[in-house]
């Protein structure tokens, strides 16, 4: 099934500079993991060594932090977005 | 929901009974004459305290519009001067200001803007050994900070004081806003529980911000403070407002409350302030990962160099538009690309990588003598370096 990943600014660069990715996937877990076979360099800021998610990078499906519903394993079905949201910390100081 | 919130604001001196001067009237007429505002939503601004954390781009507007709005007494918080490049987007200073500390310029220009509120300036750094203290005269703090470190620490504050947290942050052209600490509302580590390794995310310094974003993001968490303390409308609590400025797109997120959060659940196992550098992985400000052990040149040697004909091969591992606004005349990699495009440089020739201060460039350095590349160093100090201590001329951004 066709669903969009939300690209975020900080995380475009290593996907080829695109504001959004569609995927065919199931799952999260499976959208993540076409996403990242597109784009090798994006594994690594997504996934920590140990093969989880980072924790400063949160995944919804539609408004839902995956977390909270059955993580990797969480359904996806036709047109549903992906968002990816890493903190980003900036104010603006110089 | 209308009033399911509301801060309850002045009471750590209980003074008698707020009134209106008759100019005060005049000057918030405005809001008077709004039922959802009126004279009880204006006195509770009256006596509401606020703490802005940083007086940066989110700061600058956050000021301005809780001045004029009358926030009775407004706590600034900043270390830094007033600096050229501040100007693009911190609106709360001028041209004349530069030099300055900000929390004294700012106090400058909200007195101008608002004489019958109090402003405070706290001219230092937050840090673990004042937040509390600092936190527990105010009502409402306001996250305008720029790093990691200090967004924790705000963060743990705010909940061990059970202060509600305003925390707008911003990235290039792409904002975040919500309201963390609030009681029963998640923290900012139910979101995130760790910070990402430094090095990982770049900084505005590195990624640049589009100049009105901080308007936009900072003038959210105004209004959503002034909503707090008329305990008005629908607050960000549980919700986080993603903005993105070129596509001019709001979207909103369902935030919850993580039952096994370290400083908000039931039994948090964070119940003091840490070493949040510590906790970071970084000492202090300078956040991206400093690789120290790689071979140096200056640039002063490398010019001596350069000047007596020597062979030696500039490598240039910053951005294109970087590139664009200054340079060594040097081959253009951007660190990030550099894996895939490490044969285009000799190998056998000698290589002295630069970026803008010197860190990127030390990353690739490190990853080239890696790649078996010996013939290579970094140049101290990158093209900023060049610019101080070689050629003037070379515009530092």
């Amino acid at each position: 099934m066709a669903v969009k990943v939300i690209i975020p600014t900080p995380l475009r660069a290593y996907a080829g500079k695109q504001e959004s990715v569609e995927v065919q996937a199931a799952t999260v877990g499976e959208a993540l993991a076409a996403l990242t076979g597109k784009f090798a360099e994006l594994k690594k800021h997504l996934y920590a060594d140990d093969g989880r998610l980072r924790s400063f990078v949160n995944v919804y499906v539609n408004d839902e932090d995956i977390r909270y519903l059955q993580k990797d394993q969480t359904a996806v079905k036709a047109g549903d977005t992906i968002s990816i949201v890493p903190s980003i910390a900036g104010g603006a100081r110089d | 929901m209308a009033t399911k919130t509301g801060i309850p604001t002045g009471s750590a001196t209980t003074k008698t009974a707020a009134t209106l001067s008759k100019q005060e009237v005049m000057r918030y007429s405005r809001h008077l004459i709004m039922p959802e505002v009126g004279m009880e939503g204006q006195l509770k601004i009256k006596q509401a305290k606020v703490l802005c954390i940083g007086t940066g781009g989110l700061g600058a507007p956050l000021g301005l519009y809780l001045a004029a709005a009358g926030v009775g007494r407004i706590g600034l918080v900043d270390f830094d001067v007033v600096d050229s490049t501040n100007l693009q987007r911190q609106v709360l200073f001028g041209t004349s200001d530069v030099g300055r500390p900000k929390t004294e310029a700012a106090a400058d220009r909200l007195r101008n803007l608002n004489p019958e509120i109090q402003i405070d300036t706290f001219d230092t750094h937050l840090s673990s050994a004042n937040a509390l203290e600092l936190f527990n005269d105010y009502d409402i703090i306001v996250d305008g900070t720029d790093n990691f470190p200090t967004r924790y620490l705000v963060n743990d504050a705010c909940v061990i004081t059970g202060k509600p947290n305003v925390y707008g942050s911003i990235f290039r052209f792409e904002g975040q806003i919500t309201v963390f600490g609030y009681p029963g509302g998640p923290c900012y580590r139910c979101l995130y529980p760790e910070p990402p390794p430094p090095g990982l995310v770049p900084s505005c310094a590195e990624g640049g911000v589009l100049g009105v974003l901080p308007g936009i993001v900072g003038t959210i968490q105004a209004a959503e403070t002034l909503k707090l303390i008329i305990g008005k409308g629908e607050p960000l609590i549980g919700r986080l407002l993603l903005f993105d400025a070129l596509a001019m797109k709001f979207r909103e997120l369902k935030l919850r409350k993580n039952p096994e959060c370290s400083v908000c659940s039931e039994h948090p196992t964070l119940t003091k302030l840490i070493d949040y550098a510590e906790f970071c992985g970084i000492r202090g400000e300078e956040g991206p990962t400093t690789v120290t052990n790689v071979p140096e040149i200056t640039s002063r040697e490398l010019k001596t160099r350069l000047d007596r004909g020597d062979d030696i091969y500039i490598l240039d591992v910053r951005e294109v538009h970087e590139y664009q606004i200054c340079n060594l005349n040097g081959h253009l990699i951007p660190l990030g690309e550099l894996s895939r495009r490490v044969h285009e440089l000799d190998s056998s020739r000698e290589i002295v990588a630069h970026c803008k201060s010197g860190k990127r460039s030390a990353q690739a350095v490190e990853f080239l003598r890696g790649a078996g590349f010996k013939k290579i160093s970094n140049l101290k100090g990158g093209i900023v370096a060049w610019s101080d201590e070689v050629d003037p001329n070379v515009p530092k951004y």
